[in-house]
């Protein structure tokens, strides 16, 4: 896309590809455009300034610094990068083929909370240019599969390492209380085994002592599973929890409360049913804006506004692009799109795919908004950017604009004139 | 990823998981000992084998509506140019009159658009309602006969539950006409119904009168996959799989013509040749009656399969999926073979890693025959956006396609591919009144269907939601709120 801007260009982000110190030493200051900080209110003719990768300014009438290279905007939207939070980008790079998969672990009857799914994030994996070109600049990367399915880390689209991706991990521990999963034979059985496992783990984590002498009670996984729930009993990680139906959602919230937990919904296809009582403990939820099918006995009441009563009755909403994605991660666009057709207000729409997500994993303080001191995530939309004729024109992460083509876009660059053998 | 992709590729969890059955024993019966037999028995209409035989007919009749014009639209056509401030009238279910300017009679009843869109009504080509129903529990799945390779004696409309609570969602989405397709288990999946999105008590109340049948076939991953144990295992043993079927079918084929030729005349006291169920629908498509709709993503296998379908003198009317279509869209246009497509699915598999969003854009600029479809009940309600996004992929590089031909995708190319062009897909006089009135420009995120009819019927509208299509299914298990 960024190809209409011609040659000059190209050559210039080959040099800051290549030079990256060089690129954050001169400082870019995007005028002229819409700004919607998020954290604020809109911007016209705002201008916005990235340097060393942070943004240092953002306003109406704000100097430019001395040498700062200009980003013409005028006519552009400039929002804060968009967020997936729900992904297996990095993690998997063909479905169906196994030695791609890197996003689940055997674990134990079902646990597998000690997998951190960052070790298995692949910078070389072609999926994060096509996410990264079309506005995505963070994603959440989730562990998938069993009861408890490890820690989930939030990265960035742009880095030559693991440890360069990943923003901050864990961010969350990803657990699924949908009646369909693990080797439950009902959802109180779930729970019973949720229960289980937590007793078990607030027990470790009041004896390690004793049990490093083997001087504890039998517990149902190892220590390494028990050690990696702390933080989720002590409250600093939440405890990502897929589920769907009303009462399933209420029996998490009653569980939240008895441990103390803090929990985050992700997919809630009947959250708008109990939304007051989501707002009241301060849940948030992650919702597709598509999802209108009753596909399942415990999503009967899925209905496509959803995130609109959800955010009506106070209720934090994420919007992801429904189901766990990897190809398509580029389609939250559309989700939050579908959600102001069917609601929610423009604002609160971008909201839920930039601070939203960034404030419900715990990084709202470094990413999510255009606010000075935050990453400089930000991209210039040739409109709005929830619209399919809309362009990200320019995608910086973490002050970086890495121009490149997609692997996508070099087989239809290759084969767009017919006939080509 | 989705369900519904994992659908696709897993061909059918239930049945996925039980291993194949052992191979079929030959689809055709011994011969009937008829020295044994005193004298010719009756076949019967059963015992026929009939080309172009209708033993589940439609039962499908729009109800009587009364003659209306929608004036001040933006009419998407998809024969034509634009219509700005176009005037479309529609009587006894059909469209009367379409233009800038149409004398509507008096007493008509008027719906004033208000610059608003209207275009066809929308054609999903690949679409498993009905034969995966929601919910989506085992005893629902009837999508895919995954027991043999071929199974082209089943038909789809033998599966379709009418309670479906995705046909009423389909609607809402501006669905007036779907293709239900049998599985990609399977080298021959089964025959495919055509059906309105109609509310009905049986898959005859819904059967699209007159349609002609469709056949599934599918090539690669899935059909070797299904089968690894029993075969075919590998991309050859597909291939001799579809060879040895069509052997069979032209055989059957001869033997038939022949007998039904001679079977009224005096001397001709033959007895009738066997009949077959999977034979029947194999040679049916070699006598051009029934339409081949072949599931395919690679550029490689695709040109495999034009060259089987010319060994064997049957055409493919429309490849599906068709994720590497770009790379030999200029064949398919000189083959005049439809590319039905998702515009942004891949790299779910193997032969889906090429996926790119400019597919449909390059096949359109190629000349080609592009379909958006869905195989999916979300993208089916919002082919529209689907299409957005092609158009939008196309412009980024530099193959812009019009909205007047982009509607080409949803309307009346797949109304092509179902045989049935000359009597849906676009606005035109004498075409039934499958119409879609939108909120806004379809191809922007925010529009949505504010009404459609099918055959001049009103069958939704957003704007009474009392009157809205509930199933059966939905009745007190989904909330009216999220109907």
């Amino acid at each position: 896309m960024l190809r209409l801007f011609g040659s000059l260009v190209l050559f210039a982000a080959a040099l800051l590809v290549a030079t990256p110190a060089r690129v954050l030493a001169q400082p870019i200051a995007i005028v002229g455009g819409r700004v919607h900080p998020v954290s604020g209110p809109v911007i016209e003719n705002g201008t916005v300034i990235i340097d060393g990768g942070r943004i240092t300014a953002v306003g109406a009438s704000v100097p430019l610094p001395v040498g700062a290279r200009v980003v013409d905007a005028k006519g552009k939207w400039v929002t804060p990068g968009l967020v997936n939070a729900l992904t297996t980008l990095g993690l998997s790079e063909v479905d169906a083929v196994a030695s791609t998969n890197d996003a689940s672990a055997q674990g134990e009857a079902g646990i597998a909370a000690a997998l951190r799914a960052w070790d298995g994030l692949n910078p070389a994996s072609v999926l994060w240019t096509p996410a990264r070109n079309e506005g995505v600049t963070s994603v959440v990367a989730v562990p998938t599969g069993g009861l408890i399915a490890g820690q989930a880390a939030f990265v960035d689209t742009l880095g030559e390492t693991r440890v360069a991706l990943v923003r901050r991990a864990p961010v969350a521990m990803v657990a699924n209380l949908t009646a369909t999963t693990a080797e439950a034979k009902s959802r109180g059985d779930l729970l019973m085994r949720l229960r289980q496992l937590l007793d078990d783990a607030r027990t470790y984590g009041l004896k390690k002592v004793a049990f490093e002498r083997a001087a504890t009670r039998h517990f149902v996984v190892s220590h390494i599973h028990l050690e990696a729930l702390q933080p989720v009993l002590a409250g600093k990680l939440p405890l990502l929890v897929a589920v769907d139906r009303a009462a399933d959602i209420q029996s998490l919230l009653d569980l939240a409360k008895d441990y103390r937990l803090r929990v985050i919904v992700q997919g809630g296809a009947e959250a708008w049913r109990v939304a007051p009582a989501l707002a009241a403990a301060k849940v948030p939820v992650l919702v597709s804006a598509l999802d209108n099918i009753p596909g399942s006995f415990d999503a009967l009441g899925t209905r496509q506004e959803n995130a609109a009563l959800l955010r009506r009755a106070g209720v934090p909403v994420v919007i992801t692009a429904g189901a766990i994605e990897t190809f398509n991660v580029r389609n939250v666009k559309q989700h939050a799109g579908n959600a102001v057709a069917y609601g929610l207000p423009w604002d609160e729409a971008l909201r839920a795919v930039t601070l939203a997500p960034a404030e419900a994993f715990g990084v709202a303080d470094t990413v999510g908004s255009l606010a000075v001191g935050k990453a400089a995530n930000v991209v210039v939309w040739s409109g709005d950017p929830f619209e399919f004729s809309t362009r990200a024109e320019h995608v910086y992460v973490r002050g970086v604009e890495h121009v490149e083509r997609s692997r996508q876009d070099l087989l239809s660059d290759r084969y767009k004139t017919p006939g080509r053998e | 990823m989705s369900s519904a992709i994992l659908l696709l590729w897993l061909a059918q969890p239930a049945t996925a998981q039980t291993p194949p059955k052992p191979p079929a024993a030959p689809a055709t019966t011994p011969p009937t000992p008829a020295k044994e037999e005193t004298k010719e028995p009756d076949p019967g209409k059963g015992g026929l084998s009939v080309p172009r035989d209708d033993p589940f007919p439609s039962t499908y009749k729009a109800p009587v509506s009364p003659p209306f014009a929608i004036r001040n639209a933006t009419l998407l056509t998809a024969a034509g140019p634009v219509i700005p401030n176009g005037t479309i009238l529609v009587r006894d279910g059909r469209i009367v009159a379409i233009g800038a300017t149409v004398d509507v009679p008096a007493g008509t009843t008027i719906i004033d658009a208000g610059g608003k869109f209207v275009t066809p009504g929308i054609i999903d080509d690949h679409s498993h309602l009905g034969v995966y129903a929601a919910p989506g529990v085992d005893a629902s799945s009837d999508g895919n006969e995954a027991t043999k390779p071929n199974t082209a004696d089943v038909w789809a409309e033998h599966s379709v539950w009418p309670q479906d609570p995705q046909f009423p969602r389909n609607l809402a989405g501006g669905v007036t006409t779907l293709q239900v397709l049998p599985g990609s288990a399977n080298l021959f999946g089964g025959r495919s119904v055509v059906l309105k999105v109609v509310p009905g008590r049986t898959a005859q109340d819904m059967k699209f009168p007159g349609a002609l049948y469709g056949l599934k076939m599918a090539c690669g991953e899935n059909p070797k996959r299904v089968y690894a144990k029993s075969g075919p295992s590998t991309r050859m043993g597909n291939v001799a799989g579809y060879r040895a079927a069509w052997i069979q079918a032209e055989q059957y084929r001869r033997k038939w013509d022949k007998y039904l030729a001679e079977k009224d005349k005096a001397e001709k006291k033959g007895s009738a040749p066997d009949r077959d169920l999977t034979n029947e629908t194999l040679a049916e498509v070699l006598r051009g009656n029934i339409l081949v709709h072949n599931h395919c993503y690679r550029a490689d296998e695709m040109a495999q399969m034009i060259d089987i379908a010319n060994e064997f003198g049957y055409k493919i009317r429309s490849f599906h999926h068709v994720v590497e279509g770009y790379k030999i869209a200029d064949r398919l246009a000189a083959a005049g073979i439809a590319a039905s497509i998702w515009a942004d699915w891949g790299g779910f598999k193997m032969e889906a890693l090429d996926g790119v969003k400019a597919n449909a854009a390059i096949l359109q600029g190629a000349g080609a025959r592009a379909i958006i479809h869905s195989d999916d009940p979300s993208g089916s309600q919002r082919l529209n956006q689907e299409a957005a996004k092609a158009m939008a992929a196309g412009a980024a590089i530099g193959l812009p396609v019009a909205p007047a031909d982009a509607i080409k995708w949803l309307t009346i190319n797949p109304a092509w591919a179902l045989g049935l062009d000359d009597k849906i897909g676009s606005l035109e006089a004498g075409k039934n009144a499958d119409l879609v009135l939108w909120s806004g420009d379809p191809f922007s995120v925010y529009t949505r269907t504010d009404k459609v009819w099918i055959d001049g019927v009103l069958r939704y509208d957003r704007s009474a939601p009392d009157t809205r299509w509930r199933t059966d299914f939905e009745l007190g298990f989904v909330p009216a709120e999220a109907r």
